[in-house]
């Protein structure tokens, strides 16, 4: 052979392995750069920045954040711009500003400068005043601070009072209400004799008047809880000059974000980090946390892999185990092969025909004729979600179990039938468990695969607000019929649905962080499940 | 030491003489196939087919109780496929005819009213690649008995260490019974399997080339166990291994294409073979 062209081939081959490292450099740089730019701009949500107090050459004055700067083309003049977050929603309509540089006299970072978080109108920026009960001065000038720090986390405590009582008595309440309605109704449809009708509908009216009268002394009470929460008010200036009157009791913070240190800006951050993670959220998701969205994913994913497992699990047992192999067969397994690339959608479409309205439809009209036409499971829930979530993900886990249980070698089937066991028992007894890192694995990629999904789940439950979580602690405590949120919906909720999209644009990547986090603590958990199936069955092929 | 067995019979082999014909046993020749005092396993002229090939042609022969028996032959003579007859595990093999009967302390096997299962727990089994369950083990050993419902903690502590201690396993594994079974070494995987099968005291032992996989060392303890274990069951070993057959066996029959050509006791079949083949095979001229 012609010595070059044993150099030729061997170039040949040298360049091939460069081009497939080079391939595989290429796929991680990619994932990298995806995890980087989420992480980047998901983590930065929270950080406070200090806040500019701006002179304009117009004379106007701004107090903000600089959210971004961007250079201005030269067309339009050339130079840079800032977009300022001024908050007061209230008094100007809008949160952010464009301010061009040129215009910019003064720049200045006051010590003052106070942000108050609120529970509604978002943030006020601006200077504080006064402290006022009604007419009366509680205090101003230089002992303010301190007397609104005392005041503010008395309110905090009030605030959680009526949350409490909102919740707990009311909601109680107002549940016993709607389940003697329901009975009335129930007893209509009934249709005792006219006697028994009579009495047990006085009964039912005596206790609803009983409910009601405790109702409207709670509602009483809420209302002098209400009114105390906001009997004192903080006089705030926006850097206008405008005066603004805050009730103490719906500030959430009040921040001075000019004086705090590195330190403190961390203490703050990780407090607004814990709200967001457990928190409700506020102000059509635009602010406050998003417990019930990483709650609902988290259940939801759960319900869909109780279901997901033993039809998989027994599917492919009897294609594999079971099932005489031939042409059926083979046809079987190439259908739910191709099952897994059917659209998302048509499973979210087939969930809805299927299992709301005839499966969910036939319970109503059986189990709650009471509450029609209000559907009870007729209509999307958490239940018919994860059903539908199960039957997009059962092909992966059918093809999972199949691989785990092929790999099982025959030889040792033979070794529990030569010991006189059944198929039966040699099925659940040595080959199962042989195979149950192989049918985890399955179960990884369907969770994985789940908890991704938004399409199919806008059909059949998912909802933008969702204002009870799917368990509590009225019984039955589990309600499959409730409505949920879903972190993957959240995302394109305060992404592209939102009515203050700039604000919410940070929470975007923020969310889609948390949604990662917790697909990666889902499947961490399912990992060391696996390994320690695998390790104490060491040495086995699957 | 055994290489050219495995090679397919060479052209320069004399022509097979005419098959030895079924007799029923009484007219059988006794130079051929000898009488068995009291055999605990009766093949009687067993016909298996894999499909339309035919594995197995009219073997009849008779394994005695508490001996070692022997099944050698070159490869694809139908040597295993005889041996797994016997606990009935070709039965999950699709396509398999069987004709003829075994009978099994007087009882036809193939009768549809014999419990298959009830019969495989009496007549155990040890593989030629070692297949522990992936258990750890002690619950390999205890498998079977669980399987019969014996769930007793004391029983079946006393049934493992019996096992193992017959497995000659014992002290090797008493202080890590509740380790995989997989990580043991290959020789003490077979061991296992041996203390497996024997925990569900069965009446015959059927080994399929229990060594073929061992390394000398392994394959020396576990001929010294079939000795030991020749006291209490009888085991039928299936080997292309001729010194091993020679070495441990009691009986030996040679199979050829799917038909026994020779039985008999060991030393005389591998001193003074009645059949030409028979010679050709033992001193290695075809393999």
């Amino acid at each position: 052979m012609a010595p070059s062209s044993h150099a030729r081939r061997e170039l040949l081959g040298l360049s091939f392995t460069a081009l497939c490292g080079g391939a595989l450099a290429l796929d991680l740089l990619l994932i990298l750069g995806l995890l980087g730019l989420i992480g980047y701009y998901g983590g930065r949500t929270f950080w406070q920045q200090n806040l500019v107090e701006l002179e304009l050459a117009d004379g106007r004055k701004l107090l903000g954040e600089v959210h971004r700067r961007e250079a201005v083309p030269a067309a339009q003049g050339g130079g840079s711009r800032l977009q300022l977050r001024v908050g007061n929603r209230d008094l100007s309509g809008a949160d952010f500003l464009w301010v061009d540089e040129k215009d910019v006299v003064r720049r200045c970072e006051p010590a003052d400068a106070v942000l108050l978080e609120r529970l509604e109108w978002g943030g006020f920026y601006g200077r504080l005043i006064e402290l006022k009960k009604g007419e009366q001065s509680l205090a101003s000038g230089p002992g303010l601070e301190a007397a609104f720090e005392r005041l503010h986390e008395q309110k905090l405590a009030e605030g959680e009072e009526v949350r409490r009582l909102e919740k707990g008595a009311i909601g109680r309440v107002n549940r016993a209400l709607e389940e003697l309605r329901l009975a009335g109704k129930r007893l209509e449809l009934e249709a005792p004799p006219a006697a028994e009708r009579a009495r047990r509908q006085a009964e039912l009216e005596g206790r609803t008047a009983e409910k009601q009268a405790e109702y409207e002394q709670l509602a009483s009470e809420l209302g002098a809880l209400r009114e105390k929460l906001s009997a004192e008010t903080l006089v705030a200036e926006a850097a206008d000059g405008t005066h603004k009157e805050i009730p103490v009791g719906a500030v959430v913070r009040a921040i001075y974000p000019n004086r705090l240190g590195t330190a403190g800006k961390l203490g703050l951050y990780l407090s607004r980090v814990w709200e967001f993670v457990s928190g409700d959220p506020r102000e059509s998701n635009t602010e406050g946390g998003i417990f019930p969205a990483i709650f609902g994913t988290v259940m939801m994913v759960f319900l869909m892999s109780i279901a997901v497992v033993p039809l998989g699990v027994l599917a492919a047992l009897y294609l594999r185990e079971y099932a005489k192999q031939g042409p059926l067969v083979r046809m079987v397994r190439i259908a739910v092969n191709n099952l897994a690339g059917v659209p998302s959608i048509v499973f979210g479409v087939f969930g809805l025909g299927f299992f709301v309205y005839t499966v969910g439809g036939t319970l109503d009209r059986l189990f709650f004729p009471e509450a029609l036409p209000t559907p009870t499971f007729g209509t999307g829930g958490i239940l018919w979600a994860a059903l539908t979530l199960a039957l997009l993900t059962v092909p992966v886990v059918i093809v999972a179990t199949e691989e785990g249980l092929a790999a099982v070698p025959r030889i040792v089937r033979e070794g529990s039938l030569a010991l006189g066991a059944t198929q039966f028992e040699t099925t659940f007894r040595v080959v199962l468990p042989a195979a149950a890192p192989g049918i985890l694995t399955g179960l990884i990629l369907a969770m994985a695969r789940a908890a991704g999904e938004v399409a199919p789940l806008m059909i059949v439950g998912m909802v933008k607000l969702a204002p009870t979580l799917p368990v509590d602690t009225q019984a039955p405590f589990v309600h499959f019929e409730r409505k949920f949120m879903h972190l993957g919906f959240h995302i394109y909720d305060v992404g592209f649905q939102s009515p203050n999209v700039d604000a919410t644009k940070p929470l975007v990547f923020t969310t889609a962080l948390l949604l990662i986090a917790v697909v990666t603590a889902i499947n961490l958990v399912a990992i060391s499940i696996r390994n320690r199936l695998r390790k104490r069955y060491a040495g086995s092929a699957v | 030491m055994n290489s050219t067995l495995t090679l397919a019979p060479s052209p320069a082999a004399p022509p097979a003489e005419p098959a030895v014909a079924p007799e029923p046993a009484a007219e059988r020749d006794p130079a051929l196939s000898p009488v068995i005092e009291k055999p605990i396993v009766e093949i009687d002229r067993l016909d298996l087919f894999y499909g339309t090939k035919q594995a197995l042609k009219s073997i009849s022969l008779a394994i005695p109780e508490k001996q070692i028996t022997a099944f050698i032959g070159p490869s694809g003579c139908g040597k295993s496929t005889l041996l797994r007859c016997i606990n009935r595990l070709n039965d999950l093999v699709d396509g398999v005819r069987i004709e003829g009967q075994i009978r099994f302390e007087g009882r036809n096997i193939f009768d549809p009213k014999v419990d298959i299962n009830a019969l495989r727990k009496r007549i155990g089994m040890v593989f030629q690649k070692s297949n522990p369950f992936p258990k750890s083990i002690y619950e390999n050993v205890a498998y079977g008995l669980r399987i019969q419902g014996i769930n007793k903690k004391g029983t079946l502590d006393e049934i493992v260490e019996k096992s193992l201690k017959g497995a000659a396993l014992w002290d090797e594994v008493k202080d890590r019974l509740d380790d995989s079974a997989l990580g043991m070494s290959g020789g003490q995987q077979q061991r296992l399997c041996i203390a497996r099968a024997i925990a569900v005291e069965p009446e015959v032992i059927l080994f399929d080339e229990p060594c073929s996989a061992l390394d000398p060392i392994a394959t020396a303890k576990i001929e010294e166990l079939m000795e030991d274990l020749k006291k209490d069951f009888t085991l039928v070993v299936v080997t292309h291994n001729m010194q091993q057959a020679s070495r441990i066996s009691d009986l030996t029959a040679f199979l050829y294409l799917g038909e026994l050509i020779e039985y008999g006791p060991t030393k005389k079949l591998f001193i003074k073979p009645a059949k030409k083949q028979t010679e050709d095979y033992i001193t290695g001229r075809f393999g």
